[in-house]
């Protein structure tokens, strides 16, 4: 303990005492206070960044999010429009088909009505032909026949003995 | 600078010396148990062992 | 491990000189403990008459002369054929109060072997201190071998305050160009800055703002700053081969424990005042404090004065032990003159200079911190109290 009191120098303390509190000014005014500023400057700068970056993956996220959800929504309406259009297709064929169908049997119908008066007409015709074309020929038959006794009598005893027969 | 004196600056420098063989083999066992405390564990234990070591000095000059 | 290599030594030395291993040992021990025991040592060995005991006390006074400040700056010395000594250095101002303000350079002492003589009065150096003397340059002692002499104040700039402003420059031009650098490249540092810069954040983050906090951590920060760097470049000065032993005088790390103290003390918070007047809180009743206090208020207050304390006994200790134990073990190179001997010598040297660097940084950071824990404490308000409690009670 003495010696270390006997080794103490006033004058190594005296300076000392100057020196490093006059560093301590100096180092503090021109050196630590920009580096000290600088290095949290950056800190801040950094972790601003990175904020923002995180902000920023959010907000792709939500575009992401949203582009989907448009995308999605595309597609059900493309869906439902399909639907629609196939609906529409459907009825359109059906409803074709059906007209088709009447117009078919309208026509089929009036055919046969045409075919029908058509033949009853021929009918008539046909009747009244073969009932004047028997009439002429009993005509000229019975003139025929009647011209002479020998035939009349004989005529009458065929149609007697065909009267017999039935 | 007496021999009393001497012996018992030793003896305390012993002690001091035990007391920081303690702290560091426990630190050791600290840090292979918790590797992951490594740096807390090391300041720790540097405050520790200067404190201890801040005795010996003062036997030593006192003597 | 640093810590046990000091004690390894003292504790080594002592069982070594037992084994007779005379010769490291008589060495170390002489360097290491400078006491009237080692004295008593090399004065029986001296009497035998050899050569080698010369060496011996040679070597101790090289050592001890170097782990001295001293008013010129000498980087070697030497014999020539005629046995004259020569110093290679400079001469630096003696800065001298009495009855007056006297400078003058130290050439005038001729590295203490004349008197000086300025305005009529004369002055010697002896053992690196200056005494007034007559005009013979007689010094008196007493019966402890102290001079009686009369010692003017002396501010003279020595060896150490030359290093001291070296290392202030150094430090103001290295972290002014840092900070420069910072506002050139936009807040990127550049060159020797991306060295220094990681240190810096590693004094605010673990040192400061793990000790002190995030809040008040700010207005520390320049003095841990300062003392750090200023610390550490002196220890590494001191390991060059300029050997100049400036954190391991006694007056430097006094005045750095001071300057701890009184920040401590005049930011210290009410609520660290009343941890030492009042440690124990509202926890007991009126009367039944009393008689814990009366042995508890005292050592708190004794504590307050101890912790800076052992700031500047550890850094002056593990500077000056670790000078020592270089400076004997190169001293042996020397004692030896012999192949093996200065072989081996060479290599522990250069071991203990390798431990050297490291306990040059350790004990910047050691400061660094128990100053940084010290204002940490002062600095503290009531809801960090309870945390640190515990913390407290064994400072």
């Amino acid at each position: 303990m003495e010696k270390l009191i006997n080794e103490f120098s006033i004058g190594l303390f005296f300076w000392q005492a100057v020196i490093f509190i006059l560093l301590l000014i100096l180092l503090r005014k021109f050196a630590w206070k920009p580096i000290l500023n600088a290095v949290n400057d950056r800190e801040e700068g950094i972790k601003n960044a990175l904020d923002s970056a995180e902000k920023a993956k959010l907000e792709m996220q939500n575009l992401q999010a949203d582009n989907e959800k448009l995308l999605q929504e595309a597609r059900a309406e493309r869906e439902v429009m399909m639907k629609e259009a196939r609906e529409i297709k459907a009825k359109m064929i059906s409803d074709a088909k059906e007209e088709a169908k009447t117009e078919a049997d309208k026509m089929v119908a009036q055919a046969q009505a045409a075919i029908e008066s058509e033949k009853k007409s021929a009918i008539a015709e046909l009747k009244q032909q073969v009932a004047s074309l028997s009439l002429e020929i009993a005509e000229k038959v019975v003139k025929h026949e009647l011209s002479d006794k020998d035939k009349q009598l004989k005529l009458v005893d065929e149609m007697l003995g065909d009267a017999k027969l039935n | 600078m007496t021999i009393p004196s001497i012996v018992g600056a030793g003896l305390a420098v012993i002690g001091a010396g035990i007391g920081i063989g303690m702290i560091g083999g426990k630190a050791m066992e600290a840090i292979a148990r918790q590797p992951e405390a490594y740096g807390k564990i090391q300041t720790a234990m540097l405050i520790a062992a200067a404190l201890i070591e801040g005795i010996g000095f003062a036997a030593i000059f006192a003597s | 491990m640093y810590f046990c290599t000091d004690f390894k030594d003292t504790v080594i030395c002592s069982k070594m000189q037992r084994k007779t291993l005379v010769r490291i040992l008589s060495v170390l021990l002489l360097a290491t403990s400078i006491s009237g025991f080692a004295n008593e040592n090399s004065k029986e060995e001296t009497q035998g008459g050899n050569t080698q005991a010369e060496r011996k006390e040679h070597v101790r006074e090289y050592v001890i002369h170097h782990l001295s400040d001293t008013h010129d700056f000498g980087l070697y010395s030497y014999k020539d054929e005629n046995g004259e000594a020569h110093h290679v250095g400079f001469p630096l101002p003696v800065i001298l109060w009495d009855n007056g303000l006297k400078i003058f350079s130290s050439s005038k002492f001729h590295h203490g072997e004349t008197v000086a003589e300025v305005d009529g009065n004369y002055y010697k150096i002896d053992h690196s201190k200056i005494y007034k003397t007559d005009a013979a340059g007689t010094i008196n002692y007493d019966e402890h071998q102290h001079a009686t002499n009369v010692k003017p104040l002396d501010i003279s700039i020595t060896k150490g305050v030359f290093m001291m402003l070296l290392t202030t420059i150094l430090m103001i031009l290295l972290f002014r160009s840092l900070a420069k650098s910072y506002a050139k490249n936009g807040n990127i540092a550049k060159g020797i800055g991306r060295f220094f810069e990681p240190i810096v954040l590693y004094i605010r983050d673990d040192i400061a703002i793990a000790n002190i906090g995030e809040k008040k951590y700010k207005k520390y920060m320049p003095f841990l700053l300062t003392v750090f760097f200023f610390i550490w470049f002196l220890n590494m000065f001191g390991l060059t081969p300029l050997g100049v032993n400036v954190t391991g005088n006694i007056a430097i790390t006094t005045c750095l424990a001071i300057i701890v103290f009184l920040i401590t003390t005049f930011t210290g918070t009410k609520d660290y005042w009343k941890h030492i007047f009042d440690p124990l809180g509202d926890g007991m009743p009126w009367a039944g404090k009393i008689f814990i206090y009366i042995i508890l208020v005292p050592i708190e207050i004794l504590g307050i004065f101890i912790k800076p304390f052992a700031l500047l006994i550890r850094l002056y200790a593990n500077m000056t032990a670790g000078h020592v134990v270089l400076g004997s073990l190169i001293g042996l190179i020397y004692i030896f003159q012999t192949w093996l001997g200065g072989t081996l010598s060479f290599g522990l040297a250069f071991a203990i200079s390798l431990i050297e660097i490291l306990v040059a940084l350790l004990q910047a950071y050691i400061f660094t911190m128990l100053a940084a824990l010290y204002f940490g404490f002062a600095s503290e308000t009531h809801e960090h109290a309870e945390e640190h409690e515990g913390e407290i009670q064994h400072l």
